[in-house]
């Protein structure tokens, strides 16, 4: 799956899912990783967040709210998408209709899997997300706008400053997100380190 | 001016700097296992590309392994077709698999070390978080995603950005009932589950010196649950007599100049980190998570904390942590009734763990209302376990032995928590429905802490229960 689709701007309605530290369990429980295809996972994204909030008088989780129902933009707090490695994670955001995340910081492994699938997480402050959380919550029909090239959110009329590594906004810009074949440009070179290692000569 | 382990290694294994900016990285070695590597076979198989390195590629089963009834074909489909599907791979593509029925398998960051694949100095990928473990010999390891998996398999290399390097030094003697677990466990209340992101953690000092190599991956393993992708302990003489003499370590000579190059790629004295911290050993104490990430635990002396005494950001956090676990602030982590206790997973599961374990449980019995299984990580482990007589020590105590698996760590294999149950455990997570209930309840703490748990039906003080011979390290 090559694929040289250049990622700058995107556009389209907020969804607001508060709370730091959201691990990937929970975007998408492990029972849903036993499968031979990423097919599906979208209907089973917070699946148990979501579950636990029903028939108990408290507003829906967002996911299961018919006001976010098409966006696209997920708004997030802290260190998004901690824990277990699952490419499932991000697959699942992304097959429900998220096309960008914004929100103050992210796992590693994380923000490399969602790289690799043309998924771009960028970073804000604290304050700013605030603001652009409240937004989506009191309009939830006005888009929300993540400029790559600008380095910019626009939301609710204001534009905020957003951050991502410089080499992942490189990526997404000239299309190189999906690495496989930028990696397979000099296999030559790539042999040559192999050979110099002494352990791959076996000592 | 001196380098430290991850600057020789990143180095050494630069293949070229992309046009991005990122570094192509070439990986001394793949690990692989079933669930994170079905979609990553796929997209190779439909672009055509073949695995550029089979003979740097292993794999095994261990996420969705029964640890009951290992007969093929497995009950449960999703779980056959999953094994299937890496049996075709693997035969496709030319890859070792440690098969279900081989001598070999297991958790997969258990049979790395134990077959002498992890070796100072190496780039170690697999689709797993947990691969930080494998940084205990020096190697600069992280967990992968799959369409990384699919990188690898495809060029033996990772598009990545290089990371700055933390140096955690502990120091001092642990006491007796504190072990390595308790010491990852403190490090990550401290510095928090995202103090790590963007760093390398390199653990150092005394108490990590004399700690063998079992006890370093405990501690490597959970680098993951600090944020910190990668975490490695610099390779010395404990190092090097744990690899002689395994399957694939170097032999003879080999071994010789081996251990002259893995002993170069220890951080030099004069490198330079971006930070440092410093732990006494002496002060921590054994420790138990109480909420629903890895960071939020007490020492077992200790009570449940209030909201309040921590700020803003982390507030929120415990009070929605309590309300899931039905704690009360102030209320003492010891003496909180468990369900079920669960010694295994691949931060312990190998066999000082089960010898730890067993020293607290012989001689006594699970308490009546207690569910308690011992899962051993590999083959191997099992075998030399029963050996000693382990297994009969825990069966007579009332434990269940089990083949070898990941197992009720993150539940994708018959072994799960039903309901509200609380498990005493010495995996890794403690995240809402990580052990395979959505309202199931983890306590994290080291594996004689659950074994004194089982014991007692609740949370206990493992130092009250240890005989005074008392070992201090």
């Amino acid at each position: 799956m090559m694929t040289t689709r250049q990622i700058d701007r995107l556009q389209g309605r907020p969804i607001p899912l508060r709370g730091h530290d959201i691990d990937t369990d929970r975007i998408i429980p492990a029972r849903y990783l036993k499968s031979v295809s990423f097919d599906h996972l979208e209907q089973h994204v917070f699946e148990d967040d979501r579950k636990a909030l029903e028939g108990r008088g408290a507003p829906p989780h967002p996911f299961s709210d018919p006001r976010y129902s098409g966006a696209s933009v997920l708004v997030v707090n802290r260190n998004f998408g901690c824990g277990s490695s699952r490419e499932h994670a991000p697959q699942a955001l992304q097959r429900w209709g998220i096309k960008a995340i914004v929100g103050e910081s992210y796992s590693e492994i994380f923000f490399g899997n969602a790289l690799a699938m043309g998924l771009p997480c960028v970073s804000l402050s604290p304050e700013d997300i605030e603001a652009v959380l409240a937004e989506a919550e009191a309009h939830p029909d006005r888009d929300v706008t993540v400029s790559l090239s600008a380095r910019q959110v626009t939301a609710a009329g204001r534009t905020f400053a957003a951050t991502i590594s410089p080499t992942a906004r490189e990526a997404f810009l000239h299309g190189t997100w999906d690495a496989m074949g930028l990696l397979l440009d000099d296999v030559d070179q790539i042999k040559a380190v192999a050979a110099a290692l002494p352990y791959v000569r076996g000592f | 001016m001196g380098k430290t382990l991850l600057q020789k290694v990143w180095d050494l294994h630069t293949v070229r700097r992309l046009a991005t900016g990122q570094t192509q990285l070439f990986i001394g070695l793949h690990l692989v296992h079933e669930v994170t590597s079905p979609q990553a076979f796929d997209m190779l198989r439909s672009s055509g590309t073949r695995v550029l390195f089979p003979n740097r590629t292993f794999a095994t089963v261990d996420h969705i392994v029964p640890t009951l009834d290992q007969r093929r074909p497995f009950l449960d489909v999703l779980a056959e077709a999953m094994i299937s599907s890496l049996e075709r791979n693997c035969q496709e593509y030319g890859i070792p698999l440690y098969n279900i029925d081989s001598d070999s398998q297991g958790i997969v960051h258990v049979i790395g070390p134990e077959l002498g694949l992890t070796q100072p100095g190496l780039t170690i990928a697999c689709g797993d978080s947990h691969t930080s473990t494998h940084g205990a010999f020096g190697a600069v390891a992280f967990g992968i995603g799959t369409s990384q998996v699919r990188d690898v398999l495809a060029s033996q290399c990772l598009a990545l950005e290089p990371v700055k390097v933390r140096r955690i030094k502990v120091t001092g003697s642990l006491a007796p009932g504190v072990y390595s677990k308790d010491v990852i466990l403190e490090i990550i209340r401290r510095l928090g589950v995202k103090g790590g992101v963007g760093y390398a953690y390199e653990y150092a000092g005394d108490t990590i010196e004399r700690m063998s190599m079992e006890e370093r991956m405990t501690i490597c393993n959970m680098s993951i649950e600090g944020g910190a992708r990668v975490g490695y302990i610099n390779p010395d003489a404990t190092t090097f007599r744990y690899l002689e003499g395994r399957p694939l370590a170097p032999l003879g000579d080999a071994f010789d100049r081996a251990r002259a190059w893995w002993t170069s790629m220890a951080s030099d004295p004069d490198a330079q980190f971006d930070d440092e911290v410093v732990l006494k050993a002496a002060e921590i104490e054994p420790t138990v998570t109480w909420g629903i990430n890895p960071g939020q635990s007490v020492a077992v002396s200790e009570r449940i904390p209030y909201p309040a005494q921590a700020h803003d950001a982390e507030s929120a956090g415990i009070t929605e942590a309590l309300e899931f676990m039905d704690f009360r602030s102030g209320q003492p982590i010891a003496g909180t009734r468990i369900d079920v206790a669960f010694i295994g997973s691949c931060t312990n599961s190998r066999l000082s763990d089960l010898r730890e374990a067993a020293r607290i449980v012989r001689g006594h019995h699970v308490a009546p209302h207690v569910k308690a299984l011992v899962v051993p990580g590999s083959q191997r482990v099992r075998k030399a376990a029963e050996r000693e007589g382990l297994d009969r020590i825990f069966v007579e105590a009332g434990f269940e032995w089990r083949g070898a698996g990941c197992s009720m760590c993150l539940a994708m294999n018959p072994d799960r928590l039903e309901g509200r149950q609380i498990c005493a455990s010495s995996s890794n997570r403690n995240f809402k429905g990580r052990q395979g209930s959505p309202t199931g309840r983890t306590l994290l703490m080291s594996p004689a802490m659950v074994a004194a748990a089982a014991i007692a039906g609740e949370v206990t003080d493992v130092r009250k229960v240890l005989e005074p011979v008392g070992t201090t390290r």
